[in-house]
């Protein structure tokens, strides 16, 4: 037992019942009379859909139903919405075109799905999937971002988006950066990769759907990052049912990394299934399926052109994107290149005129909606590359061209030239604490050690801002019980970070209760009353606000009622360690005497938090990469973060942030190859055979070390710290890499480095051990 | 997976039987390969029969100056067996480059040589050491064993009951793992027998071959600059999203200088 506040590196209060295999996952639950859904889905990235004979799969053992998109129109079923629509510059609406829950007519990527059959077993399902006879008549297809406006490129929505262009977006002001670049004195431009990611999940996809004919009520027990808002969508868009007929429950959650907060089609075919057969039935992806059906992430190609005066000052950024956006439109597809990075692509830059422009265009592959990071990774990626790269073109220090553009501290608050205001940070102080903390003084040494061995050693630097916690409110309900247990329920979702340690430490603080007597409840809405979820780091800042509001509104509640036990006038109580006393005595008593006092549930308080601006986490990495000459294996051989996160609740927890996101971002870079074949439109990285995750010995320690520079905004202090990990580690690896070769002329390296492209390149350059 | 009907016999005899008697049978040993395969519905057999109650298919011993490996013997044993590592410690050391622990505490020496996958790192090591597996009927020399890609000279009712590696002088295996399996991408095994040096390679081709122009080489000098003079052909090699033929045949030689290197230690 103990009482622990913020700032404390407490241990995980949900790892022992994870890690002994306590945890439950949606496949962990088999309610008596359970019933499968399997998807056949599309083998082609492209074909119309002729003629669909389910007969043999009716009539197959153990199958209880097998649907087409007719047999879901029929029943009313509505399309997958987009909740991120936007016009075109000229002011037209962007294209829209409809996303039915199974596909009508004409399927569209390979794992499109097609066919949904409900049988007994998951393997009588299975067999009865393949006893459905489809038609096909392969179409021409397009899986490449580069090549989706292609005059010659097949369309994916021939009437709705002619051109495959979906939208056209833009920000900044064109004219003044047009003008900044032709009064230039050097301009230096860049086109990048930003490469498509599965977001691998440990826990894969699924969801169990209950019907209760009693109350006409469905429930849908799915791992989701916030079970409100796909309650909203699943009910008004999809089903379209009063939402009150819907209870969405979410338990244990093994990762999202954003690709969990969407409405995917298997819900709302296992809802329907639940209620018409008045069988619970589960869905849950298989790995391949997982490949396949998820949205994916990234997929942007751009071109940076950074414009710079006598001095090396920046004077204009100009950024056009290529984003790709898959089939669909996914949730939340649109938002991703275009409000969700859009902002950031000035990074932690002084630039007077900026320019982001993005076209999203459709392909033949999976929707494309947020990971981990969602657009700010591609942002940071784009403008930490491009510095990098105008430094060498233009023969100066990449770390001294930093230096020399930052955003001074003296500037804050500063407001960016795409619109942003950054409300603290001191970007030179952090890089200046990385560059020590890496031994940078160190690295020429090391360099000529390793060029010994047959290994090239680079150094790199990315310096990353982005943008988190802002948005919607989020809201708290604490309850102090008589029996001495403490209870909070929040909006948010756990999906792995700790939020039961988290939210308890808040609580233990400032109710001054043992930590272990807080219960975390989430991911219920019969449970927890509104919600907005996990995503955008925003839980522990914007969650964590509105629980201390809650938790002080639960104290006020307690004083007036402890002034009245103590017979005491209510400003002559104070609060402290758990007890209400007279202020200059020591008569006083528990919060939880209070709460008996209270009868029956005890005490509870609401709070609250909508934040008045979005918090701007920021750091910087250093990273030295080492190239096997003879091989071409790239290996990390030193990683610093220095991190600004504003406040710190749990280093532990934060450090366990910083490590996944790191992992993921040196995935990105050097690893993850999301291969669609242009010749088939087949997705060659189907599975972990051939799509290589980092695993833990890819990385070496890392130092990870913050200035905690407190958000101004943040009723915490706190500024965010999920995915800012995934987005500082792309630059600074690739930067390596770039650093490693430029002595023989190489100026950029596309995503994912892999040895076997090192390998060419070095063969190509000519050099040997 | 299909449906199918599941035997533990406790015999090699027993087995063999059954695998007459069900002409669809599959032999199960670590079901790393073919558990996999069932549940993506890519085999369908009638039956299978588990190897895993068989005491006399598990076991490292040493009969007659050479290293007997039962064929259920699970990598994870050979990896840490004392005997292994103070006779041919180069086996030792290809058994713990195979996958993760928890495929090296199931998957089999016999389970890896029957499947005969072009990316296994067993095959290299018994065409390289010139081993004999032994079945239940009869003894199969390496060089006649693997035939072709996921072939071998097994009849379909035969048993691999153990496999036979003579002691070398010395010997040593390099692997260049598949950045993403973690199979051999190119895994080269080179050994310095009574019989000659040898060297094959695993990974590179559709099936595990000898290099016979490097073991010319370095009967004349057993020493890594021996590479330097030997061509390997790419057009015989594969070709895929990981690797071109040019970069594997270049492999070839790198992991041959490493393990050449490693076996003068
Ligand atoms: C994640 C993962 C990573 C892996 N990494 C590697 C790696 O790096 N390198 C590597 O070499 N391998 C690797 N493997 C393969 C693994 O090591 C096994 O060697 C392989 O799966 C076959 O052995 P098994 O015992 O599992 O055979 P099973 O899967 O049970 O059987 C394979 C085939 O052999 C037949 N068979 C089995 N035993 C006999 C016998 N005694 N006689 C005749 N036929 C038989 C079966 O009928 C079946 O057709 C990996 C596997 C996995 C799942």
């Amino acid at each position: 037992m103990g009482r622990f506040g913020v700032g404390q590196a407490v241990a995980r209060k949900e790892d022992p019942r994870l890690v002994t295999g306590r945890g439950r996952y949606v496949d962990d639950h088999a309610p008596p009379g359970l019933a499968h859904l399997v998807l056949v889905r599309s083998p082609h990235a492209h074909a119309v859909i002729r003629r669909i004979d389910t007969g043999a799969a009716r009539r197959a053992p153990g199958v209880l139903a097998v649907w087409t998109i007719e047999d879901l129109d029929r029943a009313g079923l509505g399309p997958l919405p987009c909740k991120a629509l936007y016009d075109n510059p000229d002011g037209t609406p962007m294209a829209r075109p409809e996303r039915p829950v199974l596909a009508r007519g004409r399927v569209r990527f390979v794992g499109d799905p097609v066919v949904a059959v409900i049988a007994e077993t998951r393997a009588a399902a299975r067999d009865a999937a393949e006893l459905v006879e489809i038609d096909y008549e392969p179409r021409p297809h397009v899986v490449e971002t580069a090549r989706a406006t292609a005059p010659d490129a097949p369309r994916v929505w021939p009437e709705e988006a002619p051109d495959n262009r979906a939208l056209v977006w833009e920000l900044g002001d064109a004219e003044a950066v047009e003008a900044a670049l032709a009064r230039a004195v050097h301009t230096v431009s860049l086109t990048l990769v930003n490469n498509r990611l599965v977001p691998c999940s440990m826990e894969t996809r699924g969801c169990l759907a209950e019907y209760d004919p009693a109350s006409d009520r469905l429930t849908l027990l799915v791992g989701s990052q916030g079970v409100h808002n796909m309650r909203r969508i699943l009910a008004e868009d999809v089903l379209r049912i009063p939402p009150e007929k819907l209870r969405v429950v979410t338990r244990d959650v093994g990762g999202g990394f954003g690709m969990k907060i969407w409405v995917f089609p298997e819900y709302p075919i296992a809802l329907h299934a639940a209620r018409t057969l008045r069988r619970p039935v589960k869905w849950v992806a298989e790995r391949g399926e997982a490949f396949l059906a998820d949205t994916h992430g990234r997929d942007h190609v751009t071109t940076v052109t950074l414009g710079f005066d006598a001095d090396l000052r920046i004077v204009a950024l100009k950024a056009e994107a290529t984003a790709n956006l898959g089939a669909y439109l996914s949730q939340f597809g649109p938002f991703i290149p275009t409000e969700a990075g859009g902002y950031m692509y000035t990074g932690v830059y002084d630039i007077p005129a900026a320019l982001y422009r993005v076209t999203c265009v459709f392909t033949h592959t999976a929707p494309v909606d947020a990971y981990r990071g969602a657009g700010r990774p591609e942002a940071a990626y784009a403008v930490e590359r491009a510095l990098d790269h105008a430094a060498r073109v233009l023969g100066i220090d990449p770390v001294e061209l930093r230096r020399r553009n930052f955003v001074r501290p003296g500037q804050m608050p500063y407001t960016t030239a795409l619109g942003y205001t950054y409300d603290s940070g001191d970007f030179p102080r952090i890089l200046e604490r990385a560059l020590e903390r890496a031994d940078v003084a160190g690295f020429p040494e090391r360099r000529r050690r390793a060029r010994r061995d047959g290994r090239l050693l680079g150094l790199g630097v990315a310096c990353y801002i982005e943008r988190c916690a802002g948005g919607p409110d989020e809201s708290a309900r604490v309850e102090v019980r008589p029996d001495g247990r403490v209870r909070l329920f929040v909006g948010t979702q756990n999906n792995g970070q700790g939020h039961e340690t988290a939210y308890a430490q808040i609580l233990s603080e400032m109710l001054g209760v043992d930590f272990e007597t807080v219960e975390v409840i989430q991911g219920d809405t019969d449970l927890v009353e509104s919600g907005r979820g996990t995503g955008g780091s925003r839980s522990i800042p914007v969650g964590g606000a509105a629980t201390r509001l809650a938790a002080e509104a639960v104290v006020e509640k307690a004083k007036r009622l402890a002034a009245e036990m103590l017979e005491a006038a209510e400003a002559d109580i104070v609060f402290a360690d758990g007890r209400f006393r007279i202020v200059g005595t020591d008569r006083g008593v528990s919060l939880f005497e209070v709460a008996a006092r209270a009868g029956g549930e005890g005490l509870d308080g609401r709070g609250t938090f909508q934040p008045p601006a979005p918090t701007f986490p920021n750091g910087c990495h250093v990273v030295e990469v080492a190239i096997d000459i003879a091989t071409g294996w790239p290996t990390i051989e030193r990683y610093t973060v220095v991190d600004d996160f504003g406040r710190v609740l749990n280093p532990l927890l934060l450090a366990g942030q910083v490590h996944g996101g790191i992992a993921q971002g040196v995935g990105q870079a050097l690893m993850e190859e999301t291969v669609y074949d242009p010749e088939s439109g087949q997705l060659l990285t189907g599975s972990f055979m051939d799509y290589r995750l980092p695993r833990a010995s890819d990385l070496p320690m890392i130092d990870f070390s913050y200035l905690e520079i407190p958000s101004t905004t943040n009723l915490l202090g706190m500024k965010g710290a999920g995915e800012a990990g995934a987005i500082g580690a792309p630059p600074a690896v690739v930067n390596a890499l770039v650093d490693a070769l430029a002595e023989f002329g190489v100026r950029h390296l596309d995503m994912p480095v892999t040895p076997s492209r090192l390998w060419e390149l070095l063969r190509e350059l000519g050099v040997t051990g | 997976m299909y449906a199918f009907e599941y035997h533990r016999p406790a015999s090699v005899a027993e087995a063999v039987r059954l695998l007459r008697e069900k002409p669809e049978a599959k032999l199960l040993a670590g079901g790393h390969t073919l558990i996999p395969t069932l549940k993506q519905r890519l085999a369908q057999p009638s039956d299978l029969v588990d190897l895993g109650g068989i005491a006399e298919l598990r076991g490292i011993r040493e009969e007659g100056g050479a290293l007997v490996i039962g064929a259920a013997t699970p990598h994870g044993e050979v990896e840490t067996s004392d005997l292994v590592r103070r006779t041919i410690p180069a086996l030792a050391h290809l058994a713990g480059e195979i996958g993760d622990p928890q495929v090296r505490n199931r998957g089999t020496i016999g389970g890896s040589i029957a499947n005969n996958d072009p990316a296994a790192d067993w095959p290299a090591a018994v065409l390289g050491l010139g081993a004999t597996v032994r079945t239940d009927r009869r003894e199969i020399a390496a060089d006649d064993f693997f035939t072709g890609m996921f072939e071998t000279a097994l009849e379909a009712d035969e048993i691999v009951t153990a496999v036979v590696f003579p002691r070398p002088r010395r010997a040593a295996y390099a692997k260049f793992p598949n950045p993403a399996s973690r199979y051999a991408m190119v895994g080269v095994f080179v050994a310095e027998t009574d019989g000659g040096v040898r060297v094959a390679v695993t990974g590179a081709a559709p099936c595990v071959f000898r290099l016979t122009a490097l073991e010319r080489a370095l009967a004349a000098n057993f020493a890594p600059e021996a590479v330097d003079g030997v061509t390997v052909d790419a057009s015989e090699l594969n070709s895929d999203i990981h690797a071109s033929a040019d970069y594997r045949a270049h492999l070839v030689k790198v992991m041959a200088k490493r393990a050449i290197a490693s076996a003068l230690g």
